[in-house]
């Protein structure tokens, strides 16, 4: 072996030990440290609420948070009962539900049974489009056009209330509930379909026997996850329901979310370290915790109930 | 007896046909009675000067300049914040990361975090970025909540851009001596980019109409100079028809103000979701 062949050889293996070795070495590093990013955010979430909101629970006794009394920005003796924000919270998620269920169940069996492939090519992405407006410029709609349209039939409406952010939250929903059913009509086999037609069904028999209890298991998981969208909505509700913080089930009143809560009293002047202040991180975690189980439950129904083909 | 039977079920299946379509029909209806009440509500009022002009209490005499630079600025922050952040998240689950346990932890983090509402994100912006690291409601502290809030979408499309590269270039590269790092950089990450883009496209649209998160880190609704910097406070598009929206109560032509901002806010959407288009039907590279 010649000295110029050993000095070639040395080279090569000290090119690739220094240069491309360390970066080698560095880069899965690197990577790894930016994906666990997104674990440190969920960690600071959760570390943030949790904290915050136990120096809520500890200032506050457990039989004024479960009551109905809300009044948080009084300057003397302020209470803080969650229940108002809960209540508000579920009603207006159910009437945003009441339009958004049968009217995407609905759409979905349209697109995926009846429509013809070109009405569907043509729909789909228009129906996106629904779902990419940002939520405040339906809450400009909701309080701007829907609501005087609302008081125009039920005169005894407030300017604030919850029947216009949950008809136009519902609607903003609408896709959500459609494309996700839809893919679990589209992931019925086409011959449990093709079978059912030929043995004379029409497709609306189809439809109803076949394709809604196949994919059953889907749709309630659109459900589940369109209440957890609901429920974590914010600008709809904060520009159109108002803040009232009275506990009522008059859906012509303005009530109060969790979420629309959290806005009022940020953007007012919440004081740190303030018992108003960490109350914000108590319904956090309140809503977080609703919206988590929603989503698990959602996971639970389409991985359990799931027909394998 | 059965003809009379089959009638009735042919009408039935036509009756619901039409019943089915009907809701397609109203949810097209209310997007366009959308669209158009918006439309009609800024005419008059979206001008050159309503663009080019500043914040002013006097709805005939304000424009958002100030307003569009500062979501221009926000956008200056959660862009190479998420790109950097989701495509290293991206090429770590789907290049390096062993199936097991952590791979497994931040995929399902990252789908629970796409499912947190955004005022959360505000709430932890507000206690982390505002307030622990001082940034009060500057752009950086609303660029960042922004950009976590974001980065799980981008996260998702890079990793479906990177699955996508077919197995066999890679194993091309390293036959022909290149190492892991090379070949990420060299052959998978060109190979994905159009996909990559137009996912970073999509939550840029997301991010730019957010309102929620950046109202809980406390964005004043005053008249603000136009921000110079990433430390100045600022408005952004959003926030600025939320509070004119709130404000129609004292002076009624805030709400067509409101109007005018969201028609500039829909255009932009409208022409970045283009842009994406554009990119994945040109650009994309089908194996």
């Amino acid at each position: 072996m010649s000295d110029r062949e050993t000095d070639v050889r040395e080279i090569i293996q000290n090119n690739i030990r220094n240069k491309k070795g360390i970066v080698n070495k560095i880069m899965p590093v690197f990577f790894f440290i930016m994906a666990s990013v997104s674990v440190l955010t969920t960690i600071g979430i959760i570390v943030t609420l949790v904290t915050d909101a136990y120096k809520f629970f500890s200032a506050v006794g457990l039989s004024e948070i479960f009551s109905t009394r809300l009044a948080p920005l009084r300057a003397e003796d302020p209470t803080f009962g969650i229940l108002p924000l809960i209540n508000g919270t579920i009603i207006i998620t159910a009437i945003a539900m009441l339009v958004a269920i049968p009217l995407g169940l609905t759409a979905a069996l349209y697109l995926s049974q009846f429509a013809s492939p070109r009405v569907r090519k043509t729909v789909k992405p228009i129906l996106e489009v629904l779902a990419g407006i940002p939520t405040i410029v339906y809450g400009f709609f909701a309080y701007t056009f829907v609501t005087p349209m609302l008081m125009s039939l039920i005169p005894t409406l407030e300017s604030k209330n919850a029947l216009s952010p949950g008809i136009v939250m519902g609607i903003m929903i609408i896709p959500l509930v459609a494309s996700l059913s839809e893919d679990a009509m589209n992931a019925v086999p086409e011959i449990l379909k093709e079978g059912s037609l030929a043995l004379g069904s029409t497709k609306l028999e189809v439809a109803i026997k076949v394709v809604i209890p196949s994919a059953i298991s889907g749709i309630i998981a659109s459900f589940v996850l369109a209440i957890s969208r609901a429920i974590g909505e914010t600008m709809i509700v904060t520009i159109a329901s108002g803040s009232s913080k009275a506990f009522t089930f008059d859906i012509t009143r303005s009530m109060q979310t969790m979420t629309s809560y959290i806005v009022e009293f940020t953007s007012g002047d919440a004081g740190s370290g303030t018992t108003g202040y960490y109350s914000l991180y108590a319904v956090g975690l309140i809503l977080l915790s609703f919206t988590l189980v929603m989503n698990l439950i959602a996971q639970y129904i389409s991985r359990k109930y799931r027909e394998e083909y | 007896m059965d003809q009379k039977r089959l009638k009735k079920r042919l009408f039935l299946n036509d009756l619901f046909k039409n019943l089915f379509s009907l809701s397609v029909v109203f949810a097209l209806l209310v997007l366009g009675i959308l669209f158009y009440r918006i439309i009609a509500d800024s005419i008059g009022w979206l001008s050159i000067k309503f663009l080019t002009g500043n914040l002013s209490i006097f709805p005939e005499k304000a424009g958002i300049y100030g307003v569009m630079v500062g979501s221009v600025w926000l956008m200056s922050i959660v862009v190479p914040v998420t790109l950097i952040l989701g495509v290293s998240t991206a090429i770590y689950l789907e290049e390096y990361a062993k199936k097991g346990n952590i791979q497994m932890l931040i995929k399902v983090n990252i789908s629970n975090l796409a499912s947190v509402p955004s005022v959360i994100f505000g709430l932890l912006g507000l206690a982390v970025f505002s307030r622990l690291f001082n940034l009060g409601s500057s752009i950086l502290a609303g660029g960042l909540t922004m950009s976590l809030l974001v980065l799980p979408i981008v996260v998702v499309s890079s990793q479906e851009a990177i699955k996508a590269v077919p197995s066999y270039l890679r194993e091309a590269s390293y036959a022909m001596g290149a190492d892991k790092w090379t070949t990420v950089r060299r052959v998978v990450l060109p190979v994905a980019l159009p996909g990559i883009l137009t996912g970073a496209i999509l939550s840029l649209s997301r991010a730019i109409g957010e309102t929620a998160p950046l109202v809980v880190l406390g964005i004043p609704a005053l008249l603000l100079r136009v921000p110079t910097s990433v430390m100045d406070n600022f408005t952004a598009l959003p926030i600025q028809i939320y509070y004119w929206t709130l404000d129609t109560v004292l002076t009624a032509e805030y709400a067509n103000l409101a109007a005018a901002t969201i028609v500039v806010l829909l255009l932009i959407l409208f022409m970045m979701n283009s842009v994406a288009i554009v990119i994945r039907n040109k650009f994309e590279v089908k194996f």
